[in-house]
This record gives C-alpha cells, structure tokens and sequence, in this order.
C-alpha cells in the first residue's frame, strides 16, 4: 500500500473517489433533507446556509439530491462492469483458448459490436423494453463485452504460452485448474485497470442517457436528470446546472486518476 | 560516409525547411542502399508489395461486406421486434380494423420476416429508399437535410479539436515531465472527466445568457441565414471538440514521445540537425500516423455520436432526427439512419485499417 500511495495520481484518485463513495454511503442514513421532498416556498433559491447548494424549481434540495444521485452512478457503474467483465472474460478465455474458428468469430462479432453507435443502441434498447435505469446498465454493459473480451484474449494468449504453465502441466494440472489457478491471477491486474476506467465511462454515458430522459427515471435523482432539468431554469438559476456536472467531473476525474495510478504501480510498460 | 559530411554541410549553410527535407531525401541512407540502384529488383519488389496489398485488400472488402451485411441484418432484426405497428401510427387509433389490414399489405408488414428484409435492402441498395411515416417524405432527403447540419457540426469539432491538440501534444512532448507536461496532461484529465452536454450548457450559460455573443440553440438554416447558422454551430462543436482534444492530446504526446526513441532520430540528431529541425521534418511525419487513425475513427463517431449535444443546443441534426423519429416511432427513419450510422463507423474503420497496411507492411502479411 505504502508503494501505491507514491504515485500522485493514484492520491489524488483515491481521494476523490473516497469522497464520492463516502456521500454515497451517507445519504443512505442521512441528507440535509429528503431528496424528493418538494417545497414551493422555497423554489429555485440559491446556495444559501439552509440550502448549501440551492434548491430546485419544486424547492428540492440540490445537496441532498447530489448526494443520492452518486448511488445511482455507482451502482450503474459496477453493474456495467460486472456485466462487461463476466461475459468479456468468459468470451475472452474460449477464444484464447480453443483459437481458430472460435477466436476468429468471437473477434468478429466484437468488431460488429464496435461498429454500433453506443447512445443509439442504447436509444434503441430503451424504445423496445421501455426507459429504465436497468435497461441503460444493459446497454452500457453490452458495449463493455468487447472491451473486455479483447483485453482477456491478448492477456491470456500470452499467459498461455508461458513456461510456467508448461510446468503445471507436466505436473498433472488439469486444464481447468491451470485456468483458475494460473491464468486468471495473471489476468487480474490489468482486469481492474481496465474496469476502473471502464467504471468511470460508465459514468459518463449514464448521465448522457439520463439527460436525455432514458434512464433514472423521476422523481429518483440522476445527475443527469438534474442538468436536463437544469437547463430550463438557466437564466433564472444558474447554480443548478453547476453543481450536478461538477459532480459527474469529480467522480470520472477520480476513477481516471485511480486508474492510472493503478496502471502506473502495476504495470508501468502496459499502454 | 560523404554523402553524409555533405548533407551536414548543406544543413549548417542553408536551413530553409524545404532544402533540408530534400536534402535528406535525397542522401538518406536508404537511397543510398545498393539493392535500390538496381531496377529489376525495384519492380519485383513493388509488384510483390502489390500482390501483397491487393490480397490484403481482397480480403479486407470481403470482411467487409459481410460486416455491412451482418450490420444490416441485426439493424433490421432489432427494429423488427420493436413495439408498435406502423399501420397503427399511421392510422391513428379510430381506424377500423380492415383499413388497417390493407396499409398493412401496402406496406408489405403482413410478409414474412425474410421477404421484408430482402424488399427493404434491395430498395434501399437500388436508390429509391423508404418513405417516412411522420414527414412524408423520402427517408434519403430527410438524411441529406439533416446531414447538413450534423456534417459541418463534427468538422468543425474536428478542426477545434486538431488546432488544439497537436501543438499541446508535441509541446507536452518537448517537455515530458517537465512543468509543462504535467499542466496539459492535468487539462487533458479534466476534458476527458467533463461530460460534453454539461461543457455545452455551461458555454450556453456563460456565451449566450451571460454575453449574449451566441445564439442558446436552435439553426436558423444555411440558406435563409449563413453566418447566423454558422455561429450556431460553434458553441455546440467546441463543446465536442475539447473534449476530443483531450484525448488527441495524450494520443500526439505519446506518439511523439514513441517517434523520439527511434534510431532515425538519433541518427538525424547525430547528423547534428538542429532539434526544431529533428522534431517537425523527421518525427512529427512518422508521430502522426496514429493521430490521423484517432481523428479518422472520431470523426466516424461524431456523425452517429452527436444525438446529446445536438439535444443540448436543439440542433436538427441527423442525431436528433433519430431520436425524435424513435420517440414518434417512425420505423423507416430510424431503420435508414441507424443502418447508415453503423455503416459509417464500419467503413471508417474499413479505410483506417487499409490506411495503416499501406503504412506498415507487417499488417499486410500477417496470416
């Protein structure tokens, strides 16, 4: 840990990754007041000692619904990667290891699903099952199959080619042990590298959806949700565009960082 | 050698730019490789290079059409499952139920699934396209309308996008690790974090509400109002292109940093080039391959990727068009745009791909 916390970006990482997991975690006890409390009297005021970082134009909190808003990108975000990661390795593995015809149509099929239009997809997705948060992690997570499929592939093809599982399997292992006991350890670090980034895109595209009225759905809080609401009120109240885009900036910059920094510690010669 | 002790003369008398490019042309070490003197082994090599390409180039337009016609199949097979009949939404709800069967068999919905899918791609291939339910008009013009907007938007984003990317990369470059480096890798981080529709409402808030200099939103069209159009564009392109920039950024910065580690450089810096001289005739050429791939693949991902921003700024854009056409449930539209999107982005990658095995030999030969 005392070699992880050198690297300057891997600080700064943490740091601000702790404090968006932090709010999160708060505001499942407690937020200055409940999120989806409408108050008409207190409509569109500015940050003020009562309200630090305004109310909205139903007098909601904008703190409060901040705070709730970071479960929500939270949660999308390890759900995508699960999804993402599970399938991706899986895939990632037969492909490595059966090879020819396997390899090559699993690759293929991952370059036909990078030649999708992501928000379209997603769009798309949304206008069959209907705009839910559930079905925007789908469609998140879909697009993060080949990521992680093309990363486990190269990853493995390399592993596999090694002495050492030559020796585990003169040694009697079976294919199936040299999979869990010797492949996959060797793939888990650049596995959450790539989730960490991943997680942080995530984050990303869930508020481009949820601006764009596809995902969280209301009254529940989404950062971006609020931003799309925002927008109507900018003359009036410019402070309620700020603060939710901040927080979309804070929470990716921090992942980015953490990332990065997990790269830079683990493997300072991968890309 | 004393082509060499030449070179570096020439370089120490003259050092316009053009002069020395050609002037290392021409005493390059490559040129001056024996085999090159000799004719019949030039052809042989260019035409085995040639067999080499155009087996590539076979294979590649093969993968490709499959690739079209995979992307056509599951464009088709996705919008097939999507609720809501068109018959339906043509009629509106107080139509009868045999009114309703004949515009079925008019637009061919009653056919099994495979006839329509072969009607719909031999009438798309042959020109004549589909017609949209809620504008009555050919699916083919609407794209061409709304390409004229989304089309100028993503290059001039492109365009922001270079002017300030290459030279903070190569800058970053020059002084890795230096002061420098490390403050436009930190504005490289914070475009990469900031979400380009929240960029957009905050370039709106400070340029439109707070001075006025911008139109909010909204295209005045290019013929009624060309300067007025054009003005409406920029704020939603910077908002897309510094946030391209910052990845072109990291992009121009690694890719120089990779170019100065060759041995050609050292030879050049040895030849006792000056470093400008190093830098933007000898590396700069080589470094930005990778960049043009980058660009190339970007500019494939703005035509279809422009759907928030385009809602951001109310931009009737081809984005917006598909989003809107999804919500009204105008099946033609959004079949045609999303085919023409995906397709797009493969060709994109068609053309990147060959881009690079023209570059680089070892992509062709490969299995």
């Amino acid at each position: 840990m005392n070699k992880h916390l050198k690297n300057i970006n891997f600080r700064c990482g943490l740091v601000l990754t702790a404090v968006v997991v932090l709010a999160a975690a708060v505001s499942f006890f407690w937020t200055p007041y409940d999120a989806n409390r409408m108050d008409p009297g207190h409509r569109l005021e500015a940050p003020s000692f009562y309200h630090l970082l305004g109310t909205d134009q139903y007098g909601r909190d904008i703190l409060s619904r901040v705070m709730v808003g970071a479960v929500n990108s939270i949660f999308v975000g390890l759900a995508t990667v699960v999804i993402g990661m599970v399938a991706g390795v899986v895939l990632g593995l037969i492909a490595a290891y059966i090879g020819k015809w396997a390899d090559e149509s699993i690759m293929r099929l991952s370059d036909l699903l990078f030649g999708f239009p992501a928000v379209l997809t997603a769009i798309l997705i949304s206008a069959i099952w209907g705009p839910s948060i559930s079905n925007v992690m789908v469609a998140i997570g879909i697009f993060y199959i080949p990521v992680f499929t093309r990363l486990t592939r190269a990853v493995a093809l390399g592993i596999w080619g090694r002495e050492f599982i030559e020796a585990a399997r003169a040694s009697g292992a079976s294919e199936w042990a040299i999979t869990f006991r010797h492949v996959l350890p060797n793939l888990l670090s650049p596995l959450i590298i790539q989730a960490t980034i991943q997680f942080a895109v995530a984050v990303l595209a869930e508020a481009g959806l949820s601006y764009l009225g596809l995902g969280t759905q209301p009254p529940h809080a989404s950062w971006g949700r609020m931003l799309y609401e925002a927008q109507t009120f900018m003359e009036i109240s410019p402070w309620m565009c700020i603060f939710p885009g901040l927080a979309i900036a804070w929470t990716v910059l921090g992942f980015n960082l953490l990332g990065d920094g997990i790269r830079d510690n683990l493997d300072p010669y991968m890309l | 050698m004393a082509s060499i002790g030449l070179v570096r003369k020439t370089f120490r008398l003259r050092t316009v730019f053009l002069t020395t490019l050609y002037a290392d042309i021409l005493f390059s070490e490559h040129y001056c490789d024996k085999r090159y003197n000799n004719l019949s082994i030039m052809v042989e090599r260019f035409l085995f290079q040639s067999y080499d390409m155009s087996k590539y180039l076979i294979k590649k337009i093969f993968t490709l059409g499959l690739l079209l016609f995979l992307v056509s199949w599951v464009v088709f097979a996705v919008l097939f499952v999507l609720p809501g009949d068109p018959a339906q939404i043509i009629l509106g709800i107080n139509a009868t139920p045999e009114t309703l069967a004949n515009l079925r068999s008019e637009l061919g919905l009653d056919k099994p699934f495979w006839t329509q899918y072969v009607d719909w791609i031999s009438r798309t291939l042959s020109g004549a396209g589909s017609q949209s339910i809620h504008y009555d008009v050919p699916v083919f013009d609407l794209i061409l309308s709304r390409l004229a907007v989304t089309g100028p938007l993503a290059f001039i984003a492109m365009i922001i996008a270079v002017v300030i990317s290459l030279p903070l990369g190569i800058f970053a470059a020059r002084h890795q690790n230096k002061t420098g480096d490390i403050s436009v890798m930190t504005f490289t981080q914070m475009g990469l974090a900031t979400p380009e529709f929240w960029l957009g409402i905050l370039l709106i808030l400070f340029f439109s509400v707070k001075l006025g200099l911008f139109p909010a939103g909204g295209f005045p069209g290019w013929l009624a109002n060309f300067w007025g159009s054009f003005k409406s564009l920029l704020l939603p392109a910077f908002a897309l292109g510094v946030v391209r920039a910052a990845i072109l950024t990291r992009v121009t910065r690694s890719s120089v940093l990779d170019v100065l580690q060759e041995d050609y450089i050292r030879t050049a810096r040895a030849k006792g080039l000056r470093e400008r001289t190093v830098l933007y005739v000898h590396a700069l050429k080589n470094a930005l391959i990778p960049v043009l791939t980058i660009l190339g693949l970007q500019m494939g991902q703005l035509l279809a990727g422009a759907i928030i921003i385009e809602n951001v700024f109310y931009l009737p854009g081809l984005g917006r068009l598909v989003f809107q056409a999804i919500g009204q449930r105008d099946l033609p539209v959004v079949r045609e745009i999303v085919l023409f999107m995906a397709a797009a982005v493969v060709i994109v990658h068609f053309f990147v791909d060959l881009a690079y095995a023209v570059v680089d030999p070892r992509i062709r030969l490969k299995r």
